[in-house]
């Protein structure tokens, strides 16, 4: 006690009081004030993790079986993480008619976002995994198109197409066009890997990295995008154009040909 | 002959149908000359009515020609360059780009439809014989062509001064030489430039899209990156030469789904990493489906089992991908554990 109250006129004492102070101010506070509120979080999360599992097992269970861990018709879904449910369940490919065919295809959705959010919930509640995007995350803001069509032609174009039409894979299986699918379903896209997409996990393509290649894609395969050269048949490169160039550029050539070589009309012997 | 001095009571009126100078097979001339078919006049020819709707059509299809080229002026300089519309079918479309090349090419189609109906039904089209005729010269000709020759030797007097002769033929043989040094600019050889890149022990595994050096905590099961050696960088004079050879896919797989023993032991805990340049024709090759394990080139459709050592289960390339033989350096990154074991890419006639 001696030492301290010789130390008292130190001219950091006031400076250590002052911390002293704060700490516990703020210490107590964060034992007594957000235990309500986290209370609160915590019960209404568990109400719609609750919600989740009973829509669960109603529409996935038959083939997901009913705790998420898979059967022969459907893979495991512990740790595929809410982006995983909202992607599959909000573009419609689950649940899928079939677990046969090459692959599922996308189909109308026939859940609510609300719906969605609640599946969402009790399968992240099974374990660990990627979280659904926010806006800010997948939005045009502070997003380089320049730099999202070198990483969208480095990582995605051998498959998608250059301006994201879709392309054919192997055996029946094919990568879809991009064309007019929500932004947050990209991402989720990318994060998750559904299907036989391989994923790119943030480790490897960061958050900006995907925001660029969204805003990529708005620039050249959306109705913002500006088209100079017009009739882009598809957009499907050599094949659809070298098509339309056989058929109507020959033909066109051919048709001539002949209306050149033809026989005029001649006069009759009447 | 023209429609006009055709009286019209005279038409259609019979060809001289006796043109070829034999008419009967004899045995000099086992065929028959059949001649010519009777001309058959057309409607222009006979009716002068028609032929001036011909006129007409003609010299409208010029004028539309020449309202075109006046089009295509006056869109270069009125229609704005980053005006876009929408035209039905194509779609939304540059203005500009469109104006122009309707009217550019409306007034070429309309030069040559024009002139091509003006041919069809306005110029003659009276079928004319021309006979053959040999093809040799006339003695005469031959005999004169050959003194001349001789003359001219004479007086050159290329057989007397032989320094001249030897020396112009000495001239005209180095000559060519000229043009067969410089194929070697076709070299140099390209010496072992094909079996090596730019990986070698100890080399860092740089993620092309963020530019960091990779660590296997990074590499999902799943999921495809792609990587370069380290201190490779895009603004360097030759990236493309380097990355063309080095450029690498990197995918993780369970480490019991990995057939191939070798393809296991090169492996770090299932992550593998191998050579994105096709062995077909070289195309970069990485439409990989990540539950099938098969990587797929997007010029020949060859497939790759990149569980099986890449081996190739279809199409035309010749042997598997290379694989790069990888491990973890010491603070924790992917490196590479040396070169390819063989050139990457399509084979060439000394790969072996």
């Amino acid at each position: 006690m001696k030492k301290l109250s010789a130390r008292r006129r130190h001219p950091l004492a006031a400076v250590v009081v002052l911390l002293l102070a704060l700490a516990c101010t703020g210490g107590l506070y964060a034992v007594f004030a957000p235990a309500d509120k986290a209370q609160a979080e915590e019960t209404a999360q568990s109400l719609t993790i609750e919600e989740g599992k009973k829509l669960y097992t109603v529409g996935c269970a038959s083939c997901h079986g009913t705790g998420g861990q898979g059967t022969s018709d459907g893979p495991s879904l512990v740790g595929v993480g809410a982006a995983a449910v909202d992607f599959q369940v909000a573009t419609g490919r689950m649940p899928a008619a079939t677990s046969q065919g090459a692959q599922v295809p996308r189909k109308k959705n026939i859940y609510s976002q609300a719906e969605i959010d609640q599946l969402a919930a009790y399968i992240a509640s099974l374990g660990a995994g990627p979280s659904i995007p926010t806006e800010e995350q997948y939005g045009p803001g502070g997003a380089d198109i320049a730099k999202g069509g070198e990483l969208f032609r480095n990582n995605c174009a051998q498959c998608h197409n250059f301006t994201g039409k879709g392309g054919a894979l192997t055996h029946g299986k094919f990568a879809p066009t991009l064309e007019g699918v929500d932004p947050k379903h990209i991402y989720e896209a990318m994060q998750t890997g559904p299907q036989n997409m391989p994923s790119f996990p943030d480790t490897t393509l960061s958050e900006q990295n995907k925001k660029d290649i969204i805003a990529y894609l708005n620039a050249v395969n959306s109705d913002e995008t500006v088209n100079p050269g017009g009739l882009e048949l598809g957009g499907l490169g050599p094949v659809s154009e070298g098509l339309f160039g056989w058929i109507f550029g020959l033909g066109g050539l051919i048709a001539i040909a002949v209306w050149v070589a033809a026989r005029t009309a001649k006069a009759k012997k009447s | 002959m023209s429609s006009q001095d055709i009286p019209e009571e005279n038409l259609p009126a019979e060809q001289d149908t006796t043109h070829g100078a034999v008419t009967v097979a004899d045995e000099k001339h086992p065929f028959a000359d059949p001649g010519l078919p009777p001309h058959e006049h057309r409607i222009q020819d006979i009716d002068e009515r028609a032929a001036r709707r011909s006129e007409r059509a003609v010299a409208l299809l010029f004028t539309v020609s020449m309202l075109a080229t006046i089009g295509f002026i006056a869109s270069f300089v009125a229609i704005p360059h980053d005006k876009s519309i929408f035209v039905f079918p194509i779609g939304h479309i540059n203005a500009m780009n469109f104006a122009l090349g309707l009217t550019l090419g409306a007034a070429l189609f309309c030069i040559g439809a024009g002139a091509v109906h003006w041919a069809r039904t306005l110029m003659s089209d009276v079928e004319v014989a021309d006979d053959r005729h040999p093809i040799e010269a006339s003695p005469e000709v031959k005999a004169k062509v050959m003194a001349d020759f001789r003359q001219g030797a004479k007086e050159s007097a290329l057989g007397r001064r032989k320094l001249i002769r030897n020396t112009m033929f000495g001239a005209l043989a180095l000559f060519p030489l000229s043009g067969v040094v410089l194929l070697r600019d076709l070299g140099p050889l390209p010496g072992t430039k094909l079996r090596h890149t730019l990986w070698s022990k100890g080399k860092l595994l740089v993620n092309m899209n963020t530019n960091e050096p990779l660590r296997p905590s990074d590499v999902a099961v799943g999921s495809l990156t792609f990587a370069k050696p380290e201190g490779l960088e895009e603004h360097d004079h030759d990236f493309q030469t380097e990355i063309a050879k080095a450029a690498l896919m990197i995918v993780r797989l369970q480490p019991d789904d990995i057939k191939d023993k070798r393809e296991l032991e090169w492996s770090h805990e299932g992550i593998v990493a191998y050579s994105k340049i096709c062995t077909h024709v070289g195309c970069p090759i990485s439409l990989y489906e990540q539950q099938t394990h098969h990587v797929l080139c997007p010029c020949h459709q060859s497939t790759f089992d990149l569980s099986d050592g890449a081996r190739v289960i279809f199409g035309p390339a010749g042997h598997a991908l290379p694989q790069l033989r990888i491990g973890v350096n010491d603070e924790g990154y992917l490196q590479a554990l040396g070169d390819f074991e063989e050139p990457v890419g399509p084979a060439f006639w000394e790969r072996g």
